[in-house]
């Protein structure tokens, strides 16, 4: 396993944990409803290549929840204190799901700080016609088996006994996305008016089998992203970077590579 | 003691065999297995019983807000009630109640009350709730911010009532430029305020709160727990320096009368049984959504309250644990008035019709209610009037 760290840093009075972790350029992951409280293979897995950091955002994991979080729009201006704060300086910034949805927010308003953008089955638009899969509705083992397609992963992850913390973790996480995306239900009407303004490398990776967003998303957003690449993972769910990790570091090695000074 | 009749108006034709296939009778039930033709009736049928409870001498009559459920078929509660002011001519009508967080704009609900308020010439008490968990899943109001918008919603449609407008409101979740409302509500200050609840510390520390003195109304819970919650907030009350009047304290539940225990254990057994577990059931995420309640709640009702309603529940067990009354006019008698005792409630929101339990069956109870039960509890809770008018009375 790569060396890591987890550390709490504040930004404008709100305490946020953040593992970090690797050598090389910078790069920070963004993650999703489910948190990223802890190192995780994925994380490994770039950290052999990048120098990497993985905030907990505020509201989630062991980080606070601010009284000021009421949406995603406050997220993302949080997040651009905490470039600063974090000592980010043109990183990749990859997002998944929630977070694929906090990394557009943030890009829209400023890429100063980004060389490329991943979103990796990301939320945040509206697609006319195409439901998305209700988080919210399923019970506890739906929304595990849901988000994998591969169900020998799930029932591996179903197997787990989380302890008290993971599960009052989950809770938070559970509650912040709540908070965040329950109305508009995972996104922001207005966002797709001005993803013309990330104009930085942009890589969409999507699993085949997203039972949450489905593909037609990460169609949605490459249309509307200038100059973006859509990939997508054959038999793989809502989480390639868990599910698919080689299809996942390939497609940001790629877009790294594409936007190599 | 004050009675009301109180009616869910449940689509009683509900294919019962819907749980083989669907998790709940809320939200993903398919509005199939409504037939509007079966459906139209019933409501005629309902308003029937609700004026039949006016003539039989009845304080009040009850409607509430449910949406998208076989559960109750009101999901506009007020034009039942507005439909009501024509026919019930001594009842109080009262709205138990309209779910404030889920309206975009609660200036409806200060308006629709004004008129009803009108309407009824100043019958009228309306009632406030956050609404079930499922609500929020049926109108896409956010959860999170549902304690919120409860709050602001509330002083904005009591402001609306109460100051001279046009005046501006400044709220986080509602701001308006404009507030002024026509009509104005009959009664003075405005309309009495009933909060229907589950139990809840926050809410109960509100309600009993100076200010405000609404009648704290604990619903479809077993005994025990009525007990508590009424006591929490009657010792609330002590908090605040004043004594907890019976008109402040409310229990709703299901009741049946018929002329023996025999005889209405029998004819109510199945009845009672569908509305707890055929009626009421749907999933604990369609119920408790993210943000409707505290981590803490959450977790506590994860694993007490929904743990037990995942079991059957029979007309044994509800009876047992007193979220059913049951029997002949004597042992209902005996029973609410040993709760009275206990609990020292001062408002009883009869639930008289519940679940499949059909017209004849229903009027029948209701009048062996009224007739034979109310008479013998209604003095309850005046022996609590202040020394000096009891000693008065006496006198007199």
């Amino acid at each position: 396993m790569v060396e890591h760290t987890r550390e709490t840093i504040q930004v404008n009075g709100c305490a946020i944990e953040v593992l970090r972790g690797g050598s090389g350029p910078g790069l920070l992951f963004l993650h999703g409803a489910g948190g990223a409280s802890d190192w995780a293979p994925y994380m490994d897995r770039l950290a052999g290549r990048f120098e990497i950091a993985v905030p907990s955002h505020p509201g989630f994991g062991r980080s606070d929840t601010p009284e000021w979080l009421d949406g995603m729009s406050d997220l993302a201006y949080f997040y651009l204190d905490a470039f600063e704060a974090l000592g980010l300086d043109d990183v990749h910034v990859v997002g998944n799901s929630l977070g694929g949805w906090l990394a557009c927010e943030i890009a829209v308003r400023s890429t100063a700080r980004m060389r490329s953008l991943t979103l990796v089955g990301a939320a945040g638009i509206p697609v006319d016609g195409v439901p998305v899969g209700d988080i919210f509705l399923w019970t506890p083992e739906d929304r595990v088996r849901n988000v994998y397609h591969d169900q020998t992963v799930a029932e591996a992850r179903l197997a787990r006994n989380p302890s008290e913390e993971e599960a009052d973790i989950a809770l938070k996480n559970y509650f912040t996305t709540s908070r965040l995306a329950w109305s508009p239900r995972f996104c922001n009407p207005d966002l797709a008016k001005w993803l013309h303004r990330i104009r930085i490398p942009t890589m969409i990776l999507w699993g085949a089998e997203d039972k949450v967003f489905p593909p037609a998303y990460g169609e949605a957003f490459a249309a509307s992203i200038p100059g973006s690449q859509l990939r997508i993972v054959p038999e793989c769910g809502h989480l390639p970077h868990q599910e698919k990790t080689e299809a996942f570091l390939d497609a940001v090695a790629a877009i790294a590579e594409e936007a190599a000074p | 003691m004050k009675f009301f009749f109180f009616h869910l108006m449940p689509y009683a034709h509900l294919d019962l065999d819907y749980d083989k296939t669907y998790p709940g009778a809320y939200l993903t039930l398919p509005n199939s297995y409504y037939d509007p033709k079966k459906g139209a009736p019933l409501y005629h049928r309902y308003l029937d019983e609700l004026e039949l409870a006016d003539r039989l001498g009845f304080d009040g009559v009850c409607v509430n807000e449910h949406h998208q459920t076989a559960y109750g078929m009101m999901p506009a509660p007020n034009l039942l009630a507005g439909a009501l002011t024509r026919s019930v001519r001594n009842a109080t009508i009262c709205v138990l109640g309209r779910a404030l967080p889920i309206a975009d704009n609660p200036m409806s609900i200060a308006e629709e009350f004004a008129m009803l308020d009108n309407l009824s010439e100043g019958r009228f008490i309306a009632g406030f709730v956050r609404g079930l968990g499922t609500e929020y899943h049926a109108s896409m109001a956010n959860p999170s911010f549902s304690h919120e918008r409860f709050h602001e919603a509330h002083n904005l449609i009591v402001r609306a009532w109460t100051e001279t407008g046009p005046f501006a409101f400044d709220g986080k979740h509602y701001r308006y430029q404009y507030v002024n409302l026509w009509p104005r509500p009959y009664q003075t200050p405005h309309p009495p305020i009933w909060i229907p609840s589950q139990g809840s510390r926050e809410t109960y520390e509100w309600a009993a709160h100076p200010d405000r003195k609404y009648t704290y109304l604990i619903t479809f819970n077993p005994a025990e727990a009525v007990k508590r919650n009424l006591d929490a907030y009657a010792r609330q009350c002590e908090t605040y320096g004043y004594e907890c009047s019976p008109g402040q304290l409310g229990w709703a539940l299901p009741i049946y009368v018929a002329e023996t225990d025999e005889i209405a254990n029998r004819e109510a057994a199945d009845h009672i049984e569908v509305f707890f577990n055929k009626f009421i059931n749907s999933p604990a995420e369609y119920k408790l959504p993210p943000g409707y309640s505290s981590m803490a709640s959450y977790k506590y009702v994860m694993e007490t309250k929904f743990k037990v309603r995942e079991q059957f529940l029979t007309h044994e067990t509800l009876t047992g644990n007193g979220m059913f009354v049951c029997g002949s006019p004597e042992t209902v008698t005996e029973i609410l008035a040993r709760r009275f005792d206990e609990m020292g409630y001062g408002n009883l929101v009869c639930m008289l019709q519940f679940g499949t339990l059909p017209r004849d069956l229903t009027e029948k109870s209701m009048t062996l209610f009224a007739n034979e039960v109310m008479p013998k509890l209604r003095h309850l809770g005046e022996e609590r009037a202040p020394p000096l008018a009891a000693a008065s009375a006496a006198a007199g």
